[in-house]
């Protein structure tokens, strides 16, 4: 770690006063038309705290230039901070080395990457990919582009009434022709966690790589892809309370290696001629281009702050609230909870009878509450549910009880004015 | 921007009790709307006679400011010309954008219980979803979107 980082480390408290956590939050004292803002939103994106919008401050103020070129002081010190940031995700997600860390603007592009990097060179006609009813749309669409152009074919797993993957139905597809599995870690929709660990060992006794989408898991779960032994792992930096446009591929090397770029440009190149390019190694032959270097830095800031109260206590706490709006929401009539998983997140997808989720979040948002509403980019979990949409409220760390009765309350209001 | 003031009485009124809910068997005009963006959906069939809406009808998926503006529009256009339903057409628009200026004249008498609805931009296009799939029918375009800046760029005719 670095001496900045470290420093970063020591500004935050690891006590678990939650509300002194919270109160490192400064969006989070925003008042919405004169009503104390309640954001429900986390699953679409996390709020950043002050060590992380000092940190890009700081990197902003004394430490940026262009990286990997000049052997200015100003550019050797951003190189090394950017770098500094990968090793920092290495050891989040315990990759064995540094160079298995791909920087991209985020999860839909480190699957793109993958798509055209790995699926374009090895998947051919005829061949299965296998995704599940629970992808978000960045994990569906790329397969589906591919698909196309190869003439290769998707089977996808079904879920069950809870919102769980149906495994002995996963088991069964795999056959001779299967070459892809593309599962996601945690349900953005329905907070269902997956059993990925076992997912992923029954596609290695058939040979098959497996990208694991954890977009929504990072945040809450600790990820050791040496444990899970993963071929590709993802996820973005804005759900984990750092800056949108950066993410992580984690890749295992060797895959890496055999994988052909995804984007042309400066930096993924040894040398260039017009008859001829050598790709550099990895990682930076898939960074192509002058990277988003202080969104790397506030990452590696952001995921520092996280480490210091710890994963495991953030779940823990997480799982308070969980239970504790289950219980609430089960006793509002008229209120459907959808996704009952029996392993889940912070996560509560619902339908209030006869009312659309439009007009909840509308309504809602009168009393500062925010919520998602819609199909979540998730839309065949919506049509397995037979819903067109969800109101979703996604809890994170820094929320509390009190949080969970104004949503109640804010349930109530909406009920009353379409009574 | 008070939501209150949106959710009136008049709406919730339109919403729960949608007048011209249904769909005419013997349609001349007809489109089908959709707002990609929340999946809601509506379809419109009129029946126009020497260029004057003489019956209407809608149904759909949708929130409640979508099937309140729905069957509002279609109480405000029955009976009308095709040419004064296409001048409600625009000013509903405007009042939605927040670009009509209620002190000069205009059609809209009760739809402006929507004027509120152009502080909430992103609940807009669930206003205006109807009035732009009205005025694809009338324009013999058989399906439209709220992502469609161009009608005619989608143009199926459905003229029967």
């Amino acid at each position: 770690m670095n001496p900045a980082n470290a420093s970063l480390k020591s500004e935050i408290s690891s006590d678990f006063d939650w509300e002194k956590i919270r109160a490192d939050f400064p969006i989070l004292n925003l008042k919405i038309d004169g009503k104390p803002l309640v954001y429900l939103d986390n699953a679409a994106s996390s709020q950043m705290p002050q060590p992380v919008i000092d940190r890009l401050v700081r990197y902003q103020t004394t430490q940026h230039a262009n990286i990997n070129r000049a052997v200015h002081y100003l550019s050797e010190v951003a190189t090394m901070e950017y770098h500094n940031a990968r090793c920092t995700l290495q050891q989040f997600i315990n990759a064995r080395e540094d160079r298995e860390i791909i920087f991209t603007s985020g999860t839909t592009d480190a699957i793109n990457l993958v798509m055209h990097g790995y699926g374009r060179k090895f998947i051919k006609a005829g061949d299965e990919i296998i995704l599940t009813t629970l992808e978000h749309h960045s994990n569906i669409v790329p397969w589906q582009m591919l698909a196309n152009e190869k003439g290769a074919k998707i089977r996808v797993v079904p879920i069950n009434d809870k919102g769980e993957l149906e495994i002995d139905a996963y088991e069964k597809l795999f056959n001779e022709r299967t070459k892809f599995v593309g599962l996601i870690h945690v349900s953005n929709a329905l907070g269902t966690i997956n059993p990925i660990k076992r997912m992923i060992d029954f596609a290695h006794q058939h040979g098959v790589p497996v990208l694991i989408d954890g977009a929504q898991a990072a945040p809450h779960i600790t990820i050791d892809v040496q444990a899970l032994d993963c071929d590709f792992y993802t996820f973005s930096a804005h759900k984990l309370c750092g800056p949108t446009g950066i993410g992580i591929l984690y890749g295992k090397a060797a895959l890496l290696e055999a994988m052909q770029p995804f984007k042309g440009g400066g930096d993924m190149i040894t040398s260039v001629t017009f008859e001829e390019t050598i790709y550099n190694t990895i990682p930076h032959k898939f960074e192509a281009g002058t990277p988003p270097i202080a969104a790397a830095v506030g990452f590696g800031a952001a995921v520092d702050y996280l480490t210091a109260i710890g994963i495991e206590h953030i779940a823990a706490y997480e799982s308070t609230l969980l239970d504790y709006a289950t219980e609430c929401f089960n006793e509002i009539p008229g209120v459907k909870i959808i996704g009952t998983a029996a392993e889940k997140t912070a996560v509560i997808s619902f339908a209030i009878d006869g009312i659309h989720p439009h007009d909840i979040g509308t309504i809602l948002n009168q009393d500062g509450i925010a919520v998602r509403t819609g199909h979540h980019c998730a839309q065949p979990v919506m049509q397995r549910f037979n819903v067109p949409a969800t109101s979703r409220a996604s809890f994170a760390f820094y929320n509390k009880k009190t949080e969970v009765d104004a949503l109640v309350a804010g349930i109530r209001t909406v009920q009353k004015v379409f009574l | 921007m008070h939501t209150n003031s949106l959710y009136q009485e008049v709406i919730l009124d339109h919403n729960r009790k949608p007048r011209n809910y249904g769909k005419l068997d013997h349609a001349s005009h007809q489109a089908v709307g959709h707002n990609p963006l929340c999946g809601d959906h509506l379809d419109i069939t009129l029946q126009l006679e020497h260029d004057q809406i003489n019956s209407i009808a809608f149904q759909g998926e949708s929130c409640a400011i979508c099937k309140a503006s729905a069957s509002m529009m279609t109480a405000a256009v029955k009976g009308k010309s095709r040419l004064n339903a296409e001048i409600l057409i625009h000013e509903f628009r405007e009042l939605a954008t927040g670009k009509l200026d209620l002190n000069h004249p205009h059609h809209l008498g009760r739809l402006t219980v929507f004027s509120g609805i152009r502080d909430l931009p992103t609940r807009v296009k669930c206003a205006i979803l109807p009035w732009h799939t009205l005025h694809a029918a009338l324009n013999s375009i058989a399906s439209t979107s709220t992502e469609t800046n161009n009608d005619s760029a989608q143009a199926v005719s459905s003229n029967f």
